[in-house]
């Protein structure tokens, strides 16, 4: 016990000195500094915005621009949660989640969360067109410009045959979140193709940067708008033409996608909260090549969605103020 | 469910077909007549695979569902829409919740996250740094105190600071719930046999069922966010705990406890006194593999809203940025080596202190005691300044290993794809395309009863039991013909797994440079998250089956490597050098002497390495393998498509137990 007592003086003698030395070249204390404070003030309005980010970087696009001006025009509190869409809509109903700010169809998801569970509801357009369809790398495009064409894809089938496919040409498809009547495209106009499921979008991304890298034959699925095609531009192959209701039995398709108006979904609860952030997502909408530019800031310049956002908005301050009116 | 019922007279024919092996008395011409009935079973199938091929074969394309996949749906439907008013989760799953969000939520705060009014955590990273000091000084020895030291502060050059304490958070957290039951539950295994045979199945299910499967219903009871993360990775991190307690109860010799049994100790007594302290040791190892096993959930968390280094993983992913993934990778690589030391230097600190005598115990307990003095001086410094609470510098060094990364990934890409493209198409067209079709275009009978077959053959009646329920439980899942894809698969990924095993365990076993050489390597492959080398890969392979199979060899390769090793160095040196004397070479060594004795532990290298295998059937499904692990991915991102992935996951699951039951009775019959 004695050798104790005596240890613990040498110890607290030790933490005094210590102290006193770093003290002396201590600097700036944690809560003395301003930055903490003029965000709490604006934040009392707003109060937390809880948006869903779906993995692509489109959507993260979207989601960067409206948490800046969030952020920096309405003083609220951002939380920004990574979720694949369908966990996102479930968040709906039990408060995690307010908004969801690039939705593509997800017809059964609407008529589950907004139409059954009323948990959720639409807040509009983002102004963007999604276009889905089947892609060709431009090499191939160029030095067969009939490809292009649905209707000559028989004739190339060989040619795109893979150690996957079966011995027919292989149809790649990608992430299986993606809308896609793509199995029973190849067998309603009797394509000699099978379609092979690359199982992400980065499978996908980086099929067509090699195909077209190393003049590799590869026809797949892809969407616009999408920063891949600022590097790669990637030409859509025709299918035939959309006519309303072509799509309304999924066994029959025969037809090409339809062009997605891309909307916005948010809680049924924040809808009503009064929250200047439900006005900000009601009134956002922007254009494909507004969208691009941004991803390609995030994708292909590697900045952080925020600085991506930032450059961005300070860039087209008049847009930004149709919004927050 | 009726094929399970027609399924359970299969065995029957099976039965005369491998009567033949077990009445031979020799163990020599045992294992001739063996080699010939499997032989014999496979020139069946060969045969009716040429009469009937195509029919039977249970096929399902993607979208299609059966009834079960629906009723699956239908379940998780209606508990998504009565979560509001059902008392279960009112009072039951929400108050579970409530424990474990205030648990990560205090954890955070301590040290990733701002806290109340602070825009810093209570901590800094200067406190954290020297609480990781003096914690493992303190359980272990100065050496992985230094390592701990320098691994956490090369988090913070890394520039991901927060992020990495965001993750460390949340293993320490699912660590400690999951060691809250897993150490009860362990010594209940430990003392009770009938326990042990109860929670071993829960325990190979929790441990197989990737947790894709669970994710979107996690969230479903707990909510987004640190909870459900927290609840996943318990469920994933639990059982090696448990395990590897009951094991070291069960290991204390029996000689030790009679003792205490005769001096009067009751149970009670015989446990806290006796049982326990004789296996802290291994309880620890326990402990270590709990955080390992945590740290490998790192990036599935973040898929339904966990902070930390697993977000910057997935993001990086999405933009195919192979630098800020690997930055990320190796962020946890280096977290998971330094814990890694640290809980097995504790495990071994407690024998090395019971020899040391006590005059340097009075020493250590005072520099201890110094010791916690500078750390809770660093703690209040790193509470109270914003230099020592905010990592400073702009994590340039991560940039830079980032841009490295880049640069080696692209130059692999550029000079190999060539030699890649071929050797996948040698692989694919020679060895798992004509074995994919044997097992797809077969009728689901035939395989299924060559399954038992071999199963019988190889492991014993008991194993072959195992198989004919799990073969009947298969096609009641209705992804029989995914999960012969699958199967292919891991069969041909175990092949090239036992291939490198053997070469590199050999070479580790023998050597004991090679070894020091080769160790970490192994152990950054096994925690390296498997996203961040998809991207390569992808460049490498495409996104095909091969990708897929290369992916689950880097990932389980290294455990085969391990145990071969480890076998090789078991093998008696008096053997070895008899054999030497009488004139063998290297070559005749390693072949006649060293693989043969080693025999055991090359079964037990294929059952982990087929069981590691399984475990990346979901990520396989990420970059082109299709088959079950598309079918879990696909469940876990399109409601209709739910069902057929928890489905899928089953399957798997089935595969994982029928393999494991086969290997193991082949292990214990190899051993005998």
């Amino acid at each position: 016990m004695a050798g104790h007592v005596k240890h613990w003086r040498v110890g607290a003698a030790g933490i005094a000195v210590l102290a006193l030395a770093l003290t002396a070249c201590g600097g700036a204390k944690v809560g003395d500094d301003s930055s903490g404070s003029d965000s709490s003030g604006g934040s009392a309005e707003c109060g937390t915005f809880n948006l869903a980010v779906n993995p692509w970087v489109g959507y993260e696009a979207n989601a960067a621009v409206i948490a800046y001006v969030a952020e920096k025009d309405l003083g609220c509190k951002v939380v920004k949660k990574d979720l694949k869409e369908e966990i996102a809509w479930q968040g709906f109903g039990t408060g995690e989640v307010d908004a969801v700010v690039e939705n593509w169809g997800h017809n059964d998801l609407k008529k589950k969360y907004i139409t059954d569970q009323k948990t959720a509801v639409e807040a509009g357009s983002t102004g963007n067109e999604g276009l889905i369809g089947w892609y060709v790398p431009p090499w191939l495009a160029k030095e067969h410009p009939d490809i292009t064409d649905w209707n000559n894809l028989n004739k190339y089938a060989d040619k795109f045959k893979t150690s996957e496919s079966g011995g027919k040409g292989q149809l790649l498809d990608g992430d299986p979140s993606f809308e896609t009547n793509d199995e029973a495209l190849v067998k309603n106009l009797k394509l000699d193709y099978k379609v092979v499921y690359g199982g992400s979008e980065t499978a996908l991304i980086q099929a067509f940067r090699d195909a077209e890298k190393n003049k590799k034959w590869l026809i797949g699925y892809f969407y616009e708008p999408q920063w891949f095609l600022a590097e790669v531009p990637l030409v859509k192959v025709k299918l035939p033409d959309y006519k309303e209701g072509c799509d309304a039995d999924a066994e029959k398709v025969a037809c090409d996608y339809p062009v997605y108006k891309l909307d916005k979904i948010v809680s049924a609860k924040f809808a009503k909260s009064g929250s200047p952030a439900y006005d900000l997502v009601k009134n956002f909408t922007w254009t494909n090549d507004d969208q691009n530019v941004v991803a390609k800031y995030i994708a292909v310049d590697k900045m952080t969605p925020e600085a991506a956002a930032e450059k961005w908005v300070e860039a087209n301050r008049d847009k930004v103020k149709a919004w927050i009116k | 469910m009726a094929a399970v019922v027609e399924k359970t007279d299969k065995p029957d024919k099976v039965v005369e077909l491998a009567k033949v092996p077990e009445p031979a008395p020799l163990a020599g011409v045992r294992k001739v007549s063996r080699g010939m009935v499997v032989g014999a079973v496979l020139l069946v199938w060969l045969v009716l695979f040429a009469v009937l091929r195509g029919k039977h074969t249970l096929t399902l394309s993607a979208a299609d569902l059966t009834d079960l996949h629906r009723w699956f749906n239908d379940v998780n439907d209606s508990i998504g829409a009565n979560r509001n008013s059902n008392p279960l989760f009112l009072y039951f799953f929400n108050e579970i919740r409530l424990v474990i969000d205030t648990l990560v939520t205090f954890v955070q705060e301590l040290i990733s996250q701002p806290s109340g009014d602070r825009p810093v955590p209570q901590i800094g990273w200067l406190g954290v740094v020297g609480i990781a000091g003096y914690v493992s000084w303190a359980v272990g020895n100065w050496r992985v105190a230094l390592l701990a030291v320098a691994g956490f502060t090369f988090l913070g050059v890394q520039g991901l600071w927060q992020e990495s304490m965001d993750t460390l958070a949340l293993t320490l957290s699912a660590v400690l719930v999951a060691l809250l039951f897993a150490i009860p539950l362990g010594v209940w295994a430990g003392l009770s046999d009938r326990f042990n045979r109860i929670v071993t199945p829960f325990l190979d299910f929790m441990q197989t069922m990737p947790t894709f499967v669970y994710l979107a219903p996690l969230t479903l009871f707990f909510l987004i966010g640190g909870a459900s993360a927290t609840i996943a990775t318990v469920i994933y991190a639990a059982p090696p705990a448990i395990r590897i307690t009951a094991h070291a109860i069960r290991s204390v010799p029996e000689t030790t406890v009679e003792a205490a049994d005769s001096l009067g100790a009751t149970r009670q007594q015989a446990l806290l006194k006796v049982l326990l302290p004789m296996s802290k040791r291994t309880v620890v190892m326990g402990v270590n593999q709990s955080i390992m096993a945590a740290l490998a959930m790192v990036t599935i968390a973040a898929l339904i809203g966990a902070p930390g280094l697993g977000r910057t993983v997935v993001q990086a992913l999405q933009s195919l940025d192979v630098g800020t993934a690997f930055n990320a990778g190796l962020s946890i690589v280096v977290m998971a080596i330094v814990l890694d030391r640290v809980t097995t230097a504790a495990s071994t600190r407690a024998k090395a202190a019971r020899s040391s005598k006590t005059r340097f115990l009075a020493w250590r307990r005072r520099l201890l005691g110094a010791g916690a003095v500078v750390t809770a001086v660093l703690v209040y410094m790193s509470h109270t300044y914003v230099w020592a609470a905010e990592f400073p510098g702009e994590g340039g060094a991560g940039s830079s290993i980032a841009s490295a990364a880049d640069t080696t990934t692209t130059w692999v890409q550029d000079e190999l794809s060539g030699l890649t493209n071929a050797v996948r198409d040698t692989l694919t067209n020679g060895l798992l395309n004509p074995f994919q079709s044997l097992l797809t275009d077969s009728p689901w009978w035939l395989v299924g009863a060559v399954l038992i077959a071999l199963g019988v053959v190889f492991g014993g009646w008991r194993a072959g039991l195992t198989t004919a329920v799990c073969v009947g439980l298969l096609v009641g899942t209705g992804v029989w013909s995914d999960g012969m894809t699958t199967m292919a698969l891991s069969l041909v990924a175990t092949v090239l797994v036992m291939l490198i095993g053997v070469f590199f365990g050999v070479w580790m076993g023998r050597s004991a440079l090679v070894d020091r050489l080769l160790r970490p390597t192994l152990d950054a492959a096994q925690v390296m998250p498997p996203f961040v080398y998809l991207v390569p890969f992808l460049a490498l392979f495409g996104p095909t089956r091969f990708t897929a199979i290369v992916a689950a060899v880097v990932y389980a390769a290294p455990v085969a490597v391990k145990i071969i090793a480890d076998g090789i160095r078991k093998v008696p040196a008096t053997t070895v050098e008899a054999a030497t004397s009488a004139g063998c070479n290297t070559w005749q060594i390693i072949t006649k002497v060293q693989l043969p004795m080693a025999r055991g532990a090359l079964t037990l290298a294929t059952n982990q390495g087929l069981i590691y295998v399984l475990s990346m059937v979901v990520v396989g499904g990420l970059v082109g393998a299709g088959a079950l692990g598309y079918d879990v991915v696909a469940g876990f991102s399109q409601g209709q498509l739910y069902g057929k992935g928890l489905a899928a996951g089953l399957a798997i699951v089935l595969l994982g137990v029928m393999f494991d039951r086969i290997t193991q009775a082949a292990a214990r019959r190899a051993g005998a």
